[in-house]
C-alpha cells in the first residue's frame, strides 16, 4: 500500500514532466525517420524500418530511464519533500521501492506509446507484424528495468548531472562487454585470463537483452537464451536495488 | 496533567564531518530530555544550536553517533511511534506538481487507512479550503506554511513536532497558528515547539529546554524558570516637570511634552501617583516590567 502511494506519486511527478513529453516527441520523429530512412536504402525495407525502429525504441527509453531516474532520490533531497515523507510511517526500503516501480510504471506507458507509432508505421508498410517484435519490446522493457536501478543508485548519493554520465557509462559499457567475451575465448588459459573472465563477470552485459537481430532478420530464439536473459536481467536489477538499499538505509539527510 | 513520558531523549550526541579531512564537528552533545503527556515544550536556542538536529535524530532524518529516543514507550523509528507523530518542518517544501488535496491524500495513504483525518476538514481547519483543487506551485509561503500544518495533523497524532512553525507567517496567520497550537493541547495533545523566537515559547509553552551549543543548558516550568518579580516600573508623565520626580528613577526620554521615566522602586509608584495628582500632572501610562524569558535566555547564552 505504502509501495503503491510512493510508486503513484512518482508516476504522476513523470507525467507532469515535460521533459518526459520532449522525449517522446523525439522518440516518435525518430520513428517516423526510420520509415524515410527505408525510402532512401537499398534492401529490404521492412528490415530497416525495424532495425532503426527497434533502435530508436531502445535508445529513448533509456535516455527517459535516466534523466529521470537519476533526479528520483536526489530530488526529494534537494527539495527536502523527504523530510516529511520519511517521517510518516514508511521505512526506507519502501520509499526506494516506490521510486522505482513509480518510474517502472511510466516508462511501461512510455514503451507502450512508442510501441504503438511503431507498430502503425510498420502494419502501414508492410501490413504484418511478428511475435518477436513484442519479445524483443518486453527484452528492452527488462534492459530499463536494470538501468533505471543503476540510475536510482547514483541517486541516492550523486546529483542529477554526475548520476546521467554514470548510468550512461554503465549503460555503454554494458553494450561493449561482449568484447571482453570474445577476447576471452582467444586467450590462453592462466591468470590473465582469469582476472578477465572476473572483470567480465562483474561487468554488465547488456547485449543480453538485445534480440533485434533475431526479430530483424526473424532467426529462432533458443528457450535458453531466454531464459538466461530473463533471469540475468532480474537478479541484475534486484542486485542493484539491494545496493541502493544498503547506500540509502543510513543516510543523514543534513 | 498526566505524567506520562511521551517523547524521552537520553544522552544524544551527533557529530557531521566537515571539510575534505573529514574533521569531526559536534553538532548534539548529550542531550537528554523528556516531553510529558499534554504539555506544550518549548525547545529554545540561538541559530544553530542544534534544535532542528535534534528533531531529525527523533524523526529518523540523521543517525545519532550515541544515545536513545522513545516515542510514547518505543524506538523512534518503529512504525508505531511514527503511527503517532506529525511533524511540521521549518520552510516546509513539497511536491509541487500536486495539488493540496492530493498531496494530502498521497500522504494520508501512509498511515492506517482508518486513522486519517479527512481531507476537506483539515484544509478548512487552516483555513485553506478554497485552494484545495490548486497546484502548490501557485502556492504562498504563508500558505505552504499552512498546508505543512494539516499534513501535520493528517493522522491525528499525539505527538506534534513542530519546527519554527511560525516563521514566515503575517502577523494574523501567526495568531490563527497559535491558536491551532492551543487547541492540540486542549484536545490532550503533546507539542513539541522548537523555535528560537522568545515571543512564541512564552506565550504557549508549559515547559522549555534551552539549547545552546549543542547542550541543554536549563530547563523547566516557565514559571521557575522566570522569575515574576518586578524589576522596574515605566511611566509615561506630561504636565509636570520631570526633575520633581527624578528622585524615584531616571528619565529615560522626553517627547513634546511626555517624558518616560523608569522607576526602580516598586514601593514607589504609589507616592510618585501621588505626587503627579497633586501636580495636576497627567499619567498615560503605567507598565511594571518583570524579568522576561528574553532575559533570561540572553543570559544563559553570554554565560555559555
Amino acid at each position: 500500500m505504502k509501495i503503491r502511494a510512493v510508486a503513484f506519486n512518482t508516476f504522476k511527478e513523470a507525467i507532469r514532466d515535460r521533459v518526459l513529453y520532449l522525449l517522446l516527441f523525439f522518440a516518435a520523429a525518430s520513428l517516423i525517420f526510420s520509415r524515410i530512412l527505408a525510402l532512401l536504402t537499398v534492401g529490404d525495407k521492412t528490415k530497416i524500418i525495424m532495425d532503426a525502429g527497434l533502435a530508436s525504441i531502445s535508445l529513448f527509453g533509456v535516455l527517459m530511464a535516466i534523466l529521470m531516474g537519476t533526479g528520483l532520490v536526489y530530488k526529494e533531497i534537494d527539495k527536502k519533500t523527504v523530510y516529511t515523507l520519511l517521517s510518516k510511517p514508511i521505512n526506507r526500503l519502501q520509499f526506494l521501492l516506490g521510486k522505482f516501480f513509480g518510474l517502472m510504471t511510466t516508462l511501461f506507458i512510455m514503451l507502450g506509446v512508442m510501441s504503438l507509432i511503431f507498430i502503425i508505421i510498420l502494419l502501414l508498410h508492410s501490413g504484418q507484424i511478428t511475435w518477436k517484435f513484442f519479445v524483443s519490446i518486453a527484452f528492452i522493457y527488462l534492459e530499463l528495468g536494470l538501468i533505471t536501478s543503476v540510475a536510482l543508485l547514483f541517486s541516492c548519493f550523486s546529483t542529477p548531472i554526475l548520476s546521467s554520465i554514470f548510468s550512461l557509462s554503465f549503460y555503454l559499457i554494458g553494450h561493449l562487454s561482449w568484447g571482453i567475451e570474445t577476447l576471452i575465448k582467444k586467450m590462453k588459459p592462466g591468470v590473465t585470463k582469469f582476472l578477465t573472465q572476473v572483470v567480465y563477470t562483474l561487468l554488465p552485459d547488456l547485449e543480453n537483452f538485445n534480440f533485434k537481430t533475431e526479430v530483424v532478420h526473424n532467426l529462432p530464439i533458443p528457450p535458453k537464451i531466454f531464459l538466461f536473459s530473463f533471469f540475468y536481467g532480474i537478479i541484475y536489477t534486484f542486485f542493484i536495488l539491494v545496493l541502493s538499499m544498503l547506500v540509502f538505509r543510513r543516510r543523514d539527510f543534513i | 496533567m498526566s505524567e506520562a513520558k511521551v517523547l524521552e531523549i537520553k544522552d544524544l550526541h551527533k557529530s557531521f564531518k566537515s571539510g575534505f579531512l573529514g574533521k569531526k564537528i559536534k553538532i548534539l552533545k548529550g542531550i537528554s530530555l523528556e516531553v510529558k503527556q499534554g504539555e506544550i515544550f518549548g525547545y529554545l536556542g540561538p541559530n544553530g544550536a542544534g534544535k532542528t538536529s535534534t528533531l531529525k535524530c527523533i524523526l529518523g532524518l540523521i543517525f545519532p553517533d550515541k544515545g536513545r529516543i522513545n516515542i510514547f514507550g518505543f524506538d523512534h523509528l518503529s512504525t508505531k511511534a511514527k503511527q503517532k507523530i506529525g511533524f511540521l518542518p521549518e520552510n516546509p517544501y513539497f511536491y509541487d506538481y500536486l495539488t493540496a488535496s492530493e498531496f494530502l491524500n498521497f500522504y494520508s495513504q501512509l498511515f492506517q487507512k482508518q486513522k486519517t483525518e479527512n481531507i476537506d476538514d483539515l484544509l478548512k481547519l487552516v483555513g485553506i479550503e478554497k485552494s484545495g483543487n490548486t497546484q502548490l506551485r501557485k502556492f504562498s509561503k504563508g500558505m505552504l506554511q499552512r498546508l505543512a500544518l494539516a499534513q501535520t495533523l493528517l493522522n491525528d497524532p499525539e505527538l506534534v513536532l513542530l519546527d519554527e512553525p511560525l516563521g514566515g507567517l503575517d502577523p494574523i496567520g501567526r495568531k490563527e497558528i497559535r491558536d491551532i497550537i492551543l487547541k492540540l493541547k486542549q484536545k490532550g495533545k503533546t507539542v513539541f515547539l522548537s523555535s528560537h523566537i522568545l515571543q512564541d515559547i512564552e506565550m504557549i509553552c508549559d515547559r522549555v529546554a534551552v539549547l545552546v551549543n549543542g547542550e541543554v543548558i536549563n530547563q523547566g516550568r516557565l514559571e521557575d524558570l522566570v522569575s515574576q518579580e518586578i524589576l522596574f516600573t515605566e511611566m509615561t508623565v506630561s504636565q509636570i516637570n520631570p526633575r520633581e520626580l527624578e528622585k524615584f528613577g531616571k528619565t529615560l526620554t522626553q517627547y513634546g511634552n511626555r517624558s518616560l521615566i523608569k522607576i526602580y522602586d516598586p514601593d514607589k509608584v504609589q507616592e510618585i501617583l501621588q505626587i503627579i495628582d497633586e501636580k495636576k500632572g497627567k499619567v498615560h501610562s503605567l507598565v511594571p516590567r518583570t524579568q522576561t524569558l528574553e532575559d533570561i535566555f540572553v543570559g544563559m547564552v553570554k554565560q555559555k
